[in-house]
């Protein structure tokens, strides 16, 4: 079969996995999930020239490929490094990779505000999950952090520039996405830089809303959504309609309790990336459940605290405590031990239609 | 030796009819009868090595470029000259800039670029004048334009100003921004050389590195490499400044000492009002500052020379770079604390805010310093600093990071003595100097300097 493309052997972690050539170290990762994934927080597989800028997806190469074995001098960011055949990557079983993540984590929370409280990111914070996996319990930053002054960036989009680890998704997105060549970028250089549209300018487009999902901190949160609930909270459906936008797919996920729908996003895989984009109608202006034909709840991972009402539908992650030698992968906290949120003994999925808060005290009794 | 400032002080160099009448343009007429093939190996033999900073060789550099059928290749010409203490490139643009012209035909003919850019440093205003004065010179008489002297190669070269970043001097940021765009480095690869200025074939040269292909066409490449030592070919610009006698713009073959380079008359000529010498910084801010008994000698002892390999010798412990030449001298009245914070904030300043550590640690950096010198430091602050030099350094995207974390690395490691002097003096900090201290002592055994 000579049409078969000729795959190329990476083994990061001692786990070999066989891709096409052209993959990035951090898709092939991926494709073996867990722990052995690096963490991503600028990258974003849908949006082409993201990535390598948070330094998060840092790895060894330690041998470069079966031709030029040679391993790189300097930690590779995974998300943008293609794959060799024969190379051999070292993430979470490098003490050097541990370090420098650790270093970048830290960089990444001394001017963040860590004001998860008030913020609706909390819960789906891919920031939150990443100081809690790779970072220390204190700072060492004595210093004012760094502050903007606030900017109006239309009715549907709050811009929370205090929050923003700058990791350009959002400019890819208006960019590639949204039509907005050039109206949206950034401001400014190294510690003052700031996400800001053109002269003040609102932003109108009807795809500019999926800067809200792509943004892994709260710096660009939904306004029709702001401190109405928390995501925790709200049971995420997945749902339909027939969009009359040719560009927009349709298919979201509803955040739902009781009937009231709080809140429409788009879906997301499993690492956190949406599937397909949605116009500003479906995100914004369909917040009732007669506008959707719902499908049922929604994969949720295991670990997130959104899964907390037990779905039958979530996902275990694979576990390769065997298989990376040296080195036993951290697993995040299992949130159903320890949260007295929701009664662990009510299965969501069990309930007719949408969950209520008046499901639970019925079960209770 | 002089090749590239021989004839700097000719009085009217700067205009085309004085710099034709001592010899100029003599390289493209016997360079355009050359095929490109044989200029690219001219360079290799000569082992010209890159002068903005990283010394790579330049004719290693041009054979990587790719040459894609129909699709054309770009030059340009790193005139962004940004870093503290370097102005070499400034000096010869001013004064000569027919060299750097004659050098960039040249360079286009061998790499076959049909459009050359310049791109300078925003703050450069006037010279940008001067330059584009001497490319209609150039044209005027048939050097540039089409069909250059009958061999029906075209070439045009644009002057492209900055607008004040020094970011900007990293080739891929410097693409970007000739692009129109916000100065951000790329991410490599792809390399320039593959995917370069809107994605066409390109190679990124310093001034200096550019106007140097002008000699050894002139005298052949092997001739050339028989000048200076070992892999330090040629002869370098060093723009020599701070506590001497004469700054200025010097050339120099890299066979003499840095001894002999600092005190003779026929370079700085000493330091001024009997003061003694402190610490160095030979090749512009960014490379390790070192004390002025590394300075002198190796950690074996030996005379330390002013070349790539001398200068480098005994790594980061106790060497430091060539970088692009920027030679700072310091006396023994200068604060290491204070020009350290001095540098962390225009790293801090000219970060560009692409990756986060950088972004955010030279900013750490340049506050913990700021507390230091003010004496407001602690202890373990030091430690910090430390700490977070290494967490920038290689973890960057671009060289930026390692450029802000080396100096401040550097000066803990050699200056350790009068960090804790300001963090346990706070007072006395604040009136007067560490001074020499022992800085300048002979240099304990070998043993004792590795440990």
């Amino acid at each position: 079969m000579s049409e078969q493309a000729q795959k190329f052997k990476v083994t990061i972690d001692n786990i070999t996995v066989e891709v096409d050539p052209g993959t990035t170290i951090l898709q092939a990762a991926r494709k073996i999930g867990g722990d052995v994934t690096p963490p991503a927080m600028c990258y974003y597989s849908k949006l082409e020239g993201s990535g390598g800028k948070c330094r998060t997806c840092l790895v060894e190469v330690c041998k470069g490929s079966e031709k030029d074995p040679r391993p790189m001098p300097k930690l590779m960011a995974s998300c943008r490094t293609g794959v060799m055949d024969g190379m051999e990557v070292k993430n979470i079983t490098s003490p050097r990779v541990l370090e420098a993540r650790k270093g970048v984590v830290e960089m990444l929370l001394i001017n963040h505000p860590l004001d998860c409280p008030v913020c609706d990111q909390a819960g789906e914070c891919h920031l939150q999950d990443l100081s809690y996996e790779h970072g220390t319990e204190g700072t060492r930053y004595e210093f004012d952090r760094r502050t903007f002054e606030k900017e109006d960036i239309g009715d549907y989009i709050s811009l929370h520039m205090t929050r923003c680890i700058l990791c350009y998704r959002c400019v890819y997105t208006a960019n590639q996405i949204a039509d907005g060549d050039r109206e949206h970028g950034v401001l400014e250089r190294g510690d003052k830089a700031e996400i800001s549209t053109l002269l003040g300018k609102n932003l109108k487009n009807d795809f500019i809303g999926n800067v809200i999902d792509v943004c892994p901190v709260g710096a660009l949160t939904d306004k029709t959504f702001r401190f109405k609930n928390r995501v925790w909270f709200t049971k995420p459906m997945n749902a339909h309609r027939d969009c009359d936008n040719p560009k927009c797919c349709g298919k979201v996920r509803l955040w739902m309790r009781g009937d009231e729908v709080f809140r429409v996003t788009a879906r997301k895989d499993e690492w956190g990336e949406v599937e397909d984009w949605i116009c500003n109608e479906c995100r914004f202006e369909k917040k009732e459940t007669k506008d959707w034909v719902i499908e049922g709840p929604a994969n949720i991972s295991r670990h997130s605290v959104i899964s907390q009402g037990h779905y039958v539908n979530t996902k275990k992650q694979p576990v390769l405590i065997d298989k990376v030698i040296g080195k036993e992968p951290r697993m995040l906290l299992d949130i159903h031990k320890v949260s007295d949120v929701n009664k662990p003994n009510v299965h969501l999925s069990e309930i007719k239609g949408p969950a209520h808060s008046d499901d639970f005290e019925n079960k209770d009794k | 030796m002089k090749l590239l400032l021989e004839h700097a002080h000719v009085e009217g160099i700067r205009y085309y009819d004085a710099y034709r009448k001592n010899g100029g343009y003599r390289s493209v007429e016997k360079a355009l009868k050359m095929t490109p093939e044989e200029i690219v190996e001219e360079v290799k033999a000569s082992g010209l090595r890159g002068r903005g900073g990283a010394g790579f060789p330049t004719g290693l550099k041009w054979s990587f470029l790719a040459k894609p059928e129909g699709v054309p290749r770009h030059l340009v010409c790193n005139a962004d000259e940004s870093e503290p203490g370097t102005f070499k490139d400034r000096y010869l643009m001013e004064f000569i800039p027919h060299l750097l012209i004659e050098g960039l035909i040249v360079s286009s003919f061998a790499l076959g670029s049909n459009m050359t850019y310049i791109y300078i440093r925003g703050e450069y205003a006037w010279i940008v004048d001067i330059l584009e004065q001497a490319i209609e010179e150039a044209k005027a008489n048939g050097w540039l334009g089409k069909n250059i002297l009958g061999t029906g190669f075209d070439c045009e070269i644009y002057v492209q100003r900055g607008a004040g970043a020094y970011i900007c001097g990293e080739e891929t940021a410097l693409l970007e921004s000739l692009e129109g765009k916000r100065g951000n480095p790329r991410i490599k690869p792809p390399f320039p050389a593959v995917k370069g200025a809107w994605g066409r074939p390109t190679v990124v040269n310093n001034v200096e590195t550019l106007a140097a292909v002008v000699p050894i066409i002139n005298m052949g490449g092997e001739e050339y490499a028989k000048i200076g030592v070992g892999r330090s070919t040629g002869t370098k610009l060093i723009s020599a400044c701070g506590n001497i006698n004469k700054p200025g713009v010097y050339e120099i073959d890299m066979t003499i000492s840095v001894e002999e380079f600092i005190f003779s008359d026929e370079y700085c000529g000493g330091i001024p009002n009997g003061k003694r010498l402190k610490a160095c910084i030979p090749g512009g801010s960014s490379v390790p500052i070192v004390p002025a008994n590394l300075l002198l000698k190796t950690a074996k002892g030996e005379t330390r020379y002013m070349n790539y390999e001398s200068l480098s010798d005994g790594g980061f412990q106790t060497g430091t770079m060539m970088g692009s030449g920027g030679f700072i001298v310091m006396d023994e009245d200068q604060c290491v604390v204070r020009h350290t914070m001095t540098l962390a904030h225009f790293y801090n300043h000219e970060s560009c805010g692409q990756c986060s550590p950088c972004r955010e640690g030279t900013g750490w950096m340049y506050k913990i310093l700021k507390n230091i010198e003010s004496g407001k430091g602690k202890m373990s602050d030091i430690e910090l600093l430390w700490d977070i030099q290494g967490k920038i350094e290689g973890n960057t995207i671009c060289p930026l990071g390692d450029a802000a974390a080396w100096p401040v690395a550097a000066a803990i490691r050699h200056f350790r003595d009068e960090f804790e002097w300001h963090v346990n003096n706070p007072e006395e900090s604040q009136k007067r100097n560490f001074g020499l201290a022992h800085y300048a002592d002979p240099l304990p055994p070998v043993v004792e300097a590795d440990a």
